[in-house]
């Protein structure tokens, strides 16, 4: 494996129970890179990102993120994922925690960093999302957009090499989208490798080096996304496209 | 009639107070030891494996099902008969009561416990999981104090019972409470005065307990008001 490879998926199939939700998925993620996967609900795109910290388990096939590949060793999926971050639709803040205990608990468990040197880590990346001045808060007290980005400034916290988004505006007011999705880009205009699971077709387009199309468990095909937008080769793609765009 | 300085009397009497403290004494013990092994089986319930889950089924369903009375004397009366270890000195009532308490404690609290930690949401353990945290970090830091809280009011009202059940433990002849009150009727005669005063100490260490739940609640609902 090259070293600039940040994930590489080869030949994934999953299966729930008699159901195959994954099938012979391939996808390697480069360095610096910014995949978009999209696709209709039930094609598989969340439970292939989750597989790539292995909150799902695949059945067959390899996962190798950052050079380790995720097998049933709980000290090696550890590691993989405190280099990872992830974004969830529903946030999955911690309730009872304030805002900056939430940036802090897993500096301090996972890292084991001095409380203070956790603190300001984490005021750090608050301030970077343009919340410091919550911090003190809980999550319940806060608007649905301003708990996603301190959900995206918990996972910055533990200075992750790639991010995973899964559909990280499904759960937001329309006008709280853009405060997460403005987040987003400048994450990607410093060179964070990224994969996001999202319908927005406007970030896809600003950011993304390429976008992958899923149907079925499979992946129907991949491309940059002004190729993929305007000149898709698969019937499956266009009537998908047509839907989301008009 | 009732005597109102016969009941002070029997109110500031030092059996009735030594018998309030072996009760709440015997109920923190039972409580403490309950919570902990009631959450290892609570916890339990939702293990993957099927033979675990029915081993937890079936402690709850003999323990839930067997009557309190009939426990303690089995404990009592029944595990000497077993074993000599069960006939030396340390086996005192006390410990005979706390043992049969806790095995029936236990079964409570974990079926309490099992709802909490699935009320908790598998959302936490992923958001805290993503983030590197090891299984028993997730546990401790961040499902624990959530099911706790979601517990507390149904712990409280299993602390109270249980409370009121150590009074059983007269059968044992433990001096707890009611054991002491009915020594003192025994002799007195005096019904109203002692069965009074003794309930004013029931009602005295539940009303704290009240207090006490109001207090936890209170500081485990932060960030949920």
């Amino acid at each position: 494996m090259n070293t600039q490879t940040a994930i590489q998926v080869a030949g994934v199939n999953k299966w729930y129970g008699a159901f195959q939700v994954l099938k012979g998925i391939d996808l390697t993620v480069r360095k610096g890179e910014r995949i978009v996967i999209c696709g209709p609900s039930g094609s598989g795109k969340s439970t292939l990102i989750r597989c790539m910290n292995r909150l799902e388990v695949h059945q067959e096939g390899s996962i190798i993120v950052n050079g380790i590949e995720l097998t049933s060793q709980l000290k090696r999926i550890d590691r993989v994922r405190s280099d990872v971050g992830m974004v969830f639709q529903h946030f999955n803040l911690f309730p009872h925690l304030t805002v900056l205990e939430n940036c802090t608990v897993a500096q301090r468990w996972v890292r084991k960093l001095p409380k203070k040197q956790a603190t300001e880590i984490a005021m750090k990346y608050l301030e970077r999302v343009h919340i410091p001045e919550k911090a003190d808060k809980y999550p319940g007290q806060l608007s649905g957009g301003q708990q996603q980005r301190v959900a995206i400034a918990r996972a910055l916290c533990m200075n992750p090499c790639i991010m995973l988004f899964d559909e990280p505006t499904s759960a937001l007011d329309p006008e709280m989208v853009k405060e997460v999705l403005d987040t987003m880009i400048s994450l990607a205009a410093d060179g964070m490798t990224m994969v996001c699971v999202t319908h927005e077709m406007n970030f896809a387009r600003e950011v993304a080096s390429e976008v992958v199309f899923m149907d079925g468990g499979q992946i129907i095909e991949r491309n940059k996304p002004d190729i993929l937008f305007s000149a898709p080769t698969h019937e499956r793609t266009k009537r998908f496209l047509g839907k989301l765009l008009h | 009639m009732f005597q109102l300085d016969l009941f002070l009397q029997a109110i500031f009497s030092a059996p009735l107070f030594q018998g309030a403290l072996l009760t709440i004494g015997l109920s923190l013990c039972v409580m403490a030891v309950s919570l902990v092994l009631g959450m290892g089986l609570g916890s339990m319930a939702g293990s993957p494996r099927r033979s675990v889950r029915w081993l937890v089924t079936l402690y709850v369903w003999l323990f839930r099902g067997a009557p309190a009375l009939l426990v303690l004397l089995f404990v009592w009366n029944g595990l000497p008969q077993i074993s000599e270890i069960f006939r030396a000195g340390w086996f005192t009532p006390f410990v005979a009561a706390f043992l049969a308490l806790s095995l029936i404690q236990i079964a409570y609290l974990a079926e309490i416990l099992r709802s909490a930690f699935a009320a908790v949401g598998r959302g936490q353990q992923e958001g805290a999981a993503a983030l590197g945290m090891h299984r028993w970090q997730i546990f401790l830091v961040i499902t624990m104090p959530q099911a706790l809280r979601i517990a507390v009011p149904s712990l409280m009202n299993e602390f109270i019972s249980l409370l009121k059940t150590t009074s059983l433990a007269t059968v044992i002849s433990l001096k707890e409470l009611m054991t002491v009150s009915q020594f003192a009727i025994a002799t007195s005669f005096r019904f109203l005065e002692w069965y009074g005063a003794a309930l004013v100490y029931y009602l005295v260490i539940v009303s704290v307990l009240t207090l006490a739940q109001n207090r936890i609640e209170h500081v485990l609902s932060r960030g949920y008001r």
